[in-house]
């Protein structure tokens, strides 16, 4: 007999790797979630733990609130650094920009703890927990977000702004009719890059906020350690993935076409 | 219609040094149908680009009604532009599109206030004028109940029509087309020149368009703007500039031409092809010049019956006509005609005074300014050749050492010495370049223009480093392009002194 290559026995890895990592896992996740500790039996109570709890409830609201406020400080720093980058006419501007994505390279919970002696260096480590928090995750975030918006302004066809200039846009109007909207599927791949590990990215919490500043995914690693609920734990990070969905599915996801803008064009 | 609405003056543009546009100077009258026609890189769309805006001049002025707009913004100009490749915005239906000029005019208004004063004030067009103009312009361009598609859905012939919509919906004192029909088919093209043709009329505005389709460029135009290398070289009706080209490269680019070398042999009387023909075109006496005869103005006629002889040597029928080509002498005719002669066959040929065109040769000799270096070799046109040095000193010879030893017995070093360098037009070769050439060769360039002259070729090589000419005549026929190696014979290098050496 012999053994016929075809290129369809390729997925054999990749099918492998998804069933181990990820499917087989999410259906513990979703086994633990809506089931009893005690009995093993099918509930919802951990859910309803879950969301009764005020406590719980403003863990949640104060990472949406997190999150929401890193994302937007980091698309108002990333989107004029992108936008000058792809602009000028300078030849070796992906040397530029790789001085901004180079941080990305180093360890990130060096890169953290660098950031915790500077802040405690300057005094403001025990003052401002939250402020802290934000901004370390702006600095770690930041490249998530120039990163697709240069590529999408990269390949903004120059042409466009000439037609509206050419039909009397000012520069101003230009950028906010032509080159804002075109930049959107970049602005939307940032955001989802940036909003949703902000959500659960405690290290940054714990290093920075000293404690001070518990955000949903300091919740969940405690479930699952220190409290070793690791029922309520897989409600939770359950809650987070609808959450995550939701939000893909406003911001229009992703879609094929704008594989390209989410940096895969960039190196 | 004697209105001068758009005027270039001594218009110069350079990017990096490289001069894209030298010293244009031209008008355009209000409600004309100017195309600018040249190869690429001719330096036409620059001159758009610059009327629209786009690209600044280095120097010189752009007039606008007699007003300076040289440094005046695109937005501010009332000039719209159909590009290229239409450049709609994706992410606006057609409507938007067409309408997004229309959002941005502010036009005076009248307005009562409160005291019942006339007070005049800017203010937007109103979105029921907006929405009627949208309407009206995509009826002008057949587009009716397009409004609500996305742009990206439309073919590319309703994506050019959504663009010059979007263009002639603002009123605009001058439509620029930037060679808006070049993405489209034959078919299309063709059905498109006939309704810009018609829009023109219509809307009475004045059209500049930029195309390198001689074709297109005759039928449609009412002045023909022929450029090469940045600059003009024949300003015309399309009848002018097809009739009586000015110089060789325009009967080359316009239309077929049999070019050939002539000489003035009397008042009125030219000879060529072995034979004294009479010319409508006056030039002094023994004067070599080039000779355009275009293909439909030779008639054929019996062997012997007409002033020239010649054999058939290829016939292809071409839907309307004939194409021929005759052999007289050395050289090669194409001719067209409805009639066809059969391979082989002898033929007498016939061209009447009128039909002759006659234009001084452009080039005559290769001139260069170069120097000498401590090796006696010379240095010119991004190249170092092997030179007789002792022509410039009549009687002398050099040294073991390399110093020049005059007649006189005096010594010379020529090293650095500036000379003019002279090369005829039938003392160049060319080779195709290889690994070892590219070492060894004395200078390396691209063919950058090919002539057909009846007998011969006429090659333009261009260096890369200072875009150094050399002007050349040819009997084998090389593709444009091409980089070749250039060789020229040590005897055939003609050397005169600038100044005199000091000893």
């Amino acid at each position: 007999m012999k053994m016929h290559f075809n290129r369809k026995h390729l997925v054999i890895p990749y099918g492998l790797f998804l069933v181990l990592f990820v499917i087989i896992p999410l259906g513990f996740i979703v086994y633990y979630a809506f089931t009893n500790g005690s009995t093993g039996s099918f509930s919802l109570a951990n859910f309803i733990k879950f969301f009764a709890s005020p406590t719980s409830l403003s863990t949640l609201l104060l990472s949406i609130g997190v999150a929401l406020l890193t994302t937007a400080v980091c698309l108002l720093i990333a989107y004029p650094i992108a936008y000058i980058l792809a602009r000028s006419k300078f030849k070796k501007k992906s040397v530029l920009l790789m001085l901004f994505v180079l941080p990305m390279w180093i360890n990130f919970v060096l890169r953290i703890n660098a950031l915790r002696e500077f802040l405690d260096l300057i005094g403001l480590l025990d003052q401002a927990h939250l402020f802290n928090t934000i901004l370390g995750m702006v600095y770690d975030f930041l490249p998530f977000m120039i990163l697709p918006l240069y590529t999408t302004l990269i390949k903004l066809d120059k042409s466009m702004l000439e037609a509206s200039a050419d039909l009397g846009s000012h520069p101003v109007s230009t950028f906010a009719k032509v080159t804002l909207p075109l930049s959107m599927p970049g602005i939307v791949s940032g955001i989802t890059m940036v909003f949703m590990p902000t959500m659960t990215n405690y290290v940054i919490s714990d290093t920075l906020g000293l404690g001070h500043v518990t955000i949903i995914g300091k919740f969940i690693e405690e479930c699952f350690g220190a409290r070793s609920d690791w029922h309520l734990g897989s409600a939770i990070a359950l809650v987070l993935l609808m959450i995550i969905f939701v939000s893909m599915l406003v911001s229009g996801g992703f879609k094929e076409e704008d594989n390209g803008s989410r940096g895969a064009g960039l190196w | 219609m004697s209105e001068k609405i758009i005027q270039l003056i001594d218009v110069y543009k350079e990017y990096d040094k490289n001069v894209a546009v030298e010293n244009v100077t031209f008008y355009v009258k209000k409600g004309e149908f100017v195309t600018f026609l040249g190869p690429s890189g001719c330096g036409k769309t620059t001159t758009l680009r610059m009327i629209a805006g786009f690209e600044m001049p280095t120097g010189g002025q752009i007039l606008l009604n007699g007003k300076d707009v040289t440094s005046i913004p695109p937005h501010k100009r009332p000039i719209n532009t159909v590009f290229q490749r239409y450049a709609l915005f994706p992410h606006l239906d057609v409507f938007d599109n067409v309408a997004f000029g229309l959002r941005n005019k502010k036009v005076k208004t009248t307005k009562t206030d409160k005291n019942g004063n006339k007070v005049e004030k800017l203010a937007k067009l109103s979105n029921q004028v907006i929405a009627q103009k949208v309407t009206d312009a995509l009826k002008m361009v057949d587009l009716e109940g397009f409004e609500e598609r996305n742009v990206t859905t439309l073919s590319g012939g309703q994506q050019q029509r959504v663009a010059i919509a979007r263009a002639i919906v603002n009123e605009p004192e001058i439509l620029l087309l930037d060679e808006p029909l070049g993405a489209l088919d034959l078919k299309m093209r063709k059905d498109m020149q006939i309704e810009l043709k018609e829009l023109h009329k219509k809307l009475g505005m004045t059209f500049i368009y930029v195309t390198h389709d001689q074709e297109e460029a005759l039928t449609m135009s009412d002045t023909v703007v022929v450029m090469k290398d940045g600059m003009i070289q024949q300003i015309g009706t399309p009848m002018d500039i097809y009739n009586e080209p000015k110089n060789v490269f325009v009967a080359d680019f316009i239309g077929e031409s049999n070019i050939l070398s002539g000489i003035m042999v009397g008042k009125y009387k030219i000879k060529f092809l072995g034979h004294t023909f009479d010319c409508v075109d006056d030039f002094a006496l023994n004067d070599h010049v080039d000779v355009v005869v275009r293909p439909e103005d030779i008639k054929m006629v019996d062997a012997d019956d007409g002033m020239i002889n010649g054999v058939v040597i290829d016939s292809i029928f071409k839907g309307m006509h004939y194409e021929m080509t005759v052999k007289v002498g050395k050289s090669e005719l194409t001719i067209q005609s409805t009639k066809e002669r059969k391979v082989g066959e002898m033929i007498g040929m016939n061209i009447q005074p009128d039909n002759i065109h006659i234009m001084a040769k452009e080039f005559t000799t290769n001139v260069y300014d170069g120097y000498i270096t401590k090796n006696n070799t010379v240095v010119f046109g991004d190249g170092e050749f092997d030179a007789d040095v002792t022509q410039l000193y009549p009687g002398s010879h050099l040294d073991e050492e390399g110093y020049l030893i005059t007649k006189e017995g005096e010594q010379i070093d020529l090293t650095d010495v500036d000379v003019r360098v002279e090369v005829g037009l039938k003392d160049i070769d060319i080779d195709d370049i290889t690994d070892e050439l590219e070492e060894t060769a004395s200078a390396v360039g691209k063919i950058i223009s090919i002539i057909y002259k009846g007998d011969h070729y006429q090659l333009i090589v261009r260096t890369e480093e200072n875009e150094e000419d050399y002007v050349f005549d040819t009997e084998y026929l090389w593709n444009e392009n091409d980089t070749v190696a250039i060789s020229i014979p040590k005897d055939k290098i003609k050397l005169s002194l600038k100044a005199e050496v000091k000893k």
